[in-house]
């Protein structure tokens, strides 16, 4: 992985930031001996490391800003992270470039339950939002499976989802306001408490910005009244294809449960041989269908989706009886991936999603190009938004081979792209699918994405080497190449 | 006289931007045309008109996606979704009676430049959470698209959020990518007669606050209660606190009724079954109850839920206005009845929101009006830079709706 070469003009100030920073944070809060900037090294992506020139540890907004002014001032580059759970090296260090850690910041400041809403620092592990509201009978919806340590702020910058955004969205559809610090030191709040932008949509704009656009140092969630109650269904299919109508038939119907997954026949042979969460062996295809809300919702949409798996060919359907049972459904699905450890020493995953129509035809093809390849591909995703996690099994120790997984994993997402899906669905473009960038945007895209980072961040100074193959200078993008279009002009119908 | 451009397909659009870029001509874009005369008044060379880019693409109910031609009529995806029990869950305001129009010209991209969502934002989601992708070309005369048809999607810069609310001044777009989702199959509305503004919003927190999954909440003072079509709300002579209730309808009835019986106590309540529902909530949606005239001023004010009462009771003693509440409370719709300075009034609205930790536009007012007072809320310097930045990095030479939202942007 190219990353932009190391500048040694920033690597001779570390000394000079040693004590600058130390002055801001403490020098306590300032790591720079080999042993704690191992811990920065990679993040969730651990097939790619590279020590930190120096990570600083801020424990408010105004020392965020002090901090970020030094660095723009002296054109340093940095590096934003959260728990550093990222699965597509979005929180990579650089050699030349200054860690900022927000795992100081790691305080809920209000909880607002009239304006149904929580104000949290972006430290503030996922999980611990929904627990701290849990007793009053609320929850923060976005709940990726990395949910126990990955930060509030990190989610905000991938805009991550999880298995229940089918029902209730990602990050971005969750929350109603930031505060951010731009790289120059400013600190600006986009939204609030209120529902929509006035003006230019820049809440919008930073959440899903992999850290390239400044810092968020809160952020405003919303939260939901908790569903009285949740029932699953655990349904076995004899076909990827029968499982794959029965995720559009749910949708048809006018159907839309709260978490709807899938698990091809390796998935749940590991994750049965892990847990005995009670899957059916025999199934080509297991469907996990989570229905909430009240309780005379639930059990009428329970009747309607067992009658459509029943058409769609299911050769087994369980409902849960209580939530004990309901958590062991889940449970083979959450441990999908430890469970895979047994199969090979390493694994590797995806990161595609996909029109619901194409689930059964994609499967297929990853299964050749599994056996062309031969790697084994397991399969556990979230169907009903047809977000995809292959998982490329693999032993890192053989050589070459981690090179090979990752020409497998390309050729899965360009795949993705080709039936009209796209890259990535929740883990964000990273270092990881930078590359692959073209495969969906044009340079011309590109450019104009890289325009709106330019009107952050004119120096490129936040989180360079991430997202965009090849970084354009803001001052050759901002130039405007005039076609003199005016001969064929005159034909265009006016009146 | 302005001149009208046409475009008849992509190239076309992009020759016309590269020519009004290299002449320096700012264009109006309008794609349903009949609003024109809002946002601030635009000094344009020529109107780019994008009505050739009709008629849906490509729609497949079980995918809850359609893609379109921008210039789609509303109405014309709204009748084509009907059919498969669907629809657009933002609910899309029209504004033809407020603005005395009489026909419903609105386009799906119009919808999008504007972002103004209607009752059921407080549970789906806005405009801008619905539009999955777009392809269009930047005030540079370049093509460029983002997104997907996908709802699960973070492959680059979330640049649908970026144009959705921008008025149309940082791209033209000719085809969108948009989420759709099942129609409810029963819709009910609670009805709580004679609670002012505070005790309004006490019930909207305690239904909110519960599981029961309402999909809009509004209040009507007794004033403009009887404009209502509906015999239930117009001749009751009183406050209206309404509560909506959308879903199965065993559901329905059972989280409705869970709500009534602690509502009994508070005041007398009445339940409008689907079809007054429904014409009810298109009531709220379209701001049936605020007609603009000339001299008068439509404001929307966004602010957090709860000081929708204060917000209110400030408005209300301040000017001589209609005032109703949406949204739980977190959106006003207010009409200045009457005024002298339209300078002070701007301030005082924009001020009273910014007080409330939220913000004002001013949707309808004179031409000149407009053109002296902040209909957008006022940009503080960080955000001036950031949106002049923007608005260079996608259309440097100022060529698009140039001056619709502020001043020199
Ligand atoms: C300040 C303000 C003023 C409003 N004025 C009116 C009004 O006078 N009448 C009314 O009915 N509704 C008005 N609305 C509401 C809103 O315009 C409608 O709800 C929306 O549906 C308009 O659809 P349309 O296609 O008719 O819009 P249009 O008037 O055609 O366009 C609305 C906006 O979108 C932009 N736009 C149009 N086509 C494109 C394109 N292809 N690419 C990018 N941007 C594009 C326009 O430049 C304009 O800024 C207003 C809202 C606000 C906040
Ligand atoms: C086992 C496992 C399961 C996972 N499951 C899911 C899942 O179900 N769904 C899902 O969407 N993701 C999942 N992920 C991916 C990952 O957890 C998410 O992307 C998460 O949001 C990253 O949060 P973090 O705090 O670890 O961020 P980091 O990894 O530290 O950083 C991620 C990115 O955010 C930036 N960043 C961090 N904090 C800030 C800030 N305050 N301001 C600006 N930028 C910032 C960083 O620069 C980096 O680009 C999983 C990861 C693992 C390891």
């Amino acid at each position: 992985m190219q990353m932009p070469p190391a500048e040694k003009r920033i690597i001779d100030q570390r000394k000079s930031l040693i004590s600058i920073f130390s002055k801001i944070v403490g020098s306590e809060n300032v790591l720079a001996d080999e042993t704690s900037l191992r811990t920065y090294d990679s993040d969730g992506l651990t097939a790619y490391k590279q020590l930190p020139m120096l990570v600083v540890l801020p424990a408010n907004t105004e020392e965020v800003s002090a901090l970020m002014r030094v660095c723009s001032e002296r054109k340093v580059k940095i590096v934003p992270r959260g728990a550093g759970t990222s699965l597509s090296g979005g929180a990579l260090p650089l050699e030349d470039g200054v860690v900022i850690g927000t795992g100081r910041l790691n305080r809920i400041l209000e909880i607002d339950y009239n304006n149904r809403c929580a104000v949290v620092q972006p430290g503030v592990p996922n999980l611990s939002v929904s627990q701290a509201v849990d007793t009053a009978g609320f929850f923060y919806a976005p709940d990726p499976s990395s949910q126990i340590i990955c930060s509030v702020g990190g989610n905000v910058a991938e805009n991550s989802g999880g298995v229940h955004c089918l029902k209730y969205g990602v990050t971005t559809n969750n929350i109603l306001g930031v505060e951010f610090v731009t790289i120059s030191g400013e600190v600006v709040r986009f939204g609030g408490k209120h529902f929509d932008s006035a003006g230019y949509d820049f809440l919008g704009v930073v959440t899903g910005s992999e850290g390239m656009l400044g810092l968020v140092t809160e952020v405003t969630v919303r939260l939901l009244p908790k569903p009285p109650i949740a029932k699953a269904l655990l349904v076995g299919f004899p076909t990827n294809e029968s499982a794959g109508h029965c995720v559009a038939d749910i949708i048809d119907n006018g159907i839309i449960p709260a978490g709807l997954e899938m698990m091809d026949r390796a998935a749940v042979a590991a994750a049965e041989d892990y847990c005995n969460a009670g899957y059916p062996l025999d199934s080509e295809a297991v469907l996990i269908c989570e229905l909430d809300g009240t309780e005379s919702e639930v059990d009428i949409l329970i009747e309607r989706v067992s009658d459509i798996a029943r058409a769609s060919k299911a050769t087994s359907i369980t409902i849960s009886k209580d939530d004990e049972e309901r958590d062991r459904f889940w449970l083979g699905r959450k441990s999908a991936f430890p469970a895979t450890a047994k199969i090979a020493p390493d694994s590797y995953v995806m990161d595609g999603t996909i029109p619901r129509r194409k689930l059964a035809e994609v499967l297929g093809r990853i299964g050749e190009l599994s056996s062309q390849y031969g790697l084994q591909v397991v399969n556990v995703f979230h169907a009903g938004d047809g977000n995809l996690h292959p998982l490329i099994m693999f032993d890192a120790n053989i050589p070459g081979e981690l090179e090979r997984v990752e020409e497998l994993g390309a050729k899965i997402l360009t795949l993705c792209v080709e039936v009209g899906g796209v890259l990535t669905g929740e883990h964000g473009v990273g270092v990881e699918k930078r590359d692959l960038m073209p495969t969906m945007f044009t340079e011309s895209d590109m450019q104009q994405q890289q325009r709106l980072k330019c009107a952050f961040d004119p120096d490129h100074l936040l989180n360079p080497g991430k997202v965009f193959p090849e970084l354009h200078r803001c001052a050759e993008l901002g130039q405007m190449h005039i076609h003199h279009g005016s001969e064929k002009w005159p034909d265009i119908p006016r009146f | 006289m302005v001149d009208i451009i046409k475009p008849q397909n992509k190239e076309d659009l992009k020759e016309a931007i590269s020519w009004a870029a290299s002449s320096q001509s700012i264009l109006e874009v309008i794609s349903g045309g009949s609003k024109r005369d809002l946002g601030r008044p635009i000094h344009s060379k020529a109107t780019l008109d994008m009505t050739a880019f009709n008629g849906i693409i490509d729609y497949d109910p079980s995918e809850l996606f359609f893609k379109a031609g921008a210039a789609t009529p509303i109405v014309d995806i709204e009748k084509e979704l009907e059919s498969n029990n669907q629809m657009l869950a933002f609910e899309p305001i029209n504004l033809s009676n407020l603005l005395n129009v009489k026909e419903n010209k609105s386009t799906i991209v119009g919808s999008l430049s504007a972002n103004l969502s209607g009752p059921r934002r407080i549970k789906a989601g806005a405009v801008r959470d619905h539009f999955l992708g777009f392809e269009g070309v930047s005030g540079r005369g370049e093509g460029f698209k983002a997104g997907g048809q996908v709802v699960k999607n973070v492959t680059g810069y979330d640049l649908c959020k970026l144009l959705c609310g921008s008025w149309g001044t940082l791209g033209v777009l000719h085809t969108v990518n948009i989420k759709v989702l099942p129609s409810p199959e029963t819709t009910r509305t609670l009805v709580i007669y004679n609670l002012n503004e505070e005790e309004a919003i006490e019930c909207f927190t305690l239904a909110l606050n519960s599981p029961n999954e309402i999909s809009g909440a509004a209040w009507l003072p007794d004033k403009l209660s009887t404009l209502s079509d509906i015999d239930y709300i117009s001749s009751s002579g009183s406050t209206i606190t309404a509560i909506r209730f959308e879903g199965i309808k065993q559901s329905v009835v059972s989280r409705m009724k869970d709500l009534q019986s602690r509502f009994e106590t508070i005041g007398e309540v009445e339940e409008l079954h689907s079809l007054n529902s429904r014409k009810f909530w298109r009531e709220i949606r379209d701001i049936k109850f605020l007609v603009f005239q000339e001299k008068q001023m439509v404001w929307r004010l966004s602010v957090p839920p709860i000081c929708g009462g204060k917000v209110y009771k400030q408005i209300i003693d301040g000017f001589d206005s209609s005032v109703f509440m949406d949204w739980g409370g977190a959106l006003l719709w207010v009409r200045v009845n009457q005024y002298s300075d339209e300078e002070y009034i701007a301030r005082k609205i924009h001020n009273i929101a910014a007080q409330a930790a939220g913000h004002a536009t001013c949707i309808a007012a004179d031409n000149s009006i407009r053109s002296s007072i902040d209909v957008f809320p006022p940009l503080n310097l960080i955000e001036h830079g950031l949106t002049d930045r923007i608005k260079k990095g996608f259309d440097p030479k100022g060529i698009l709706n140039y001056g619709r939202m502020y001043m020199e942007l």
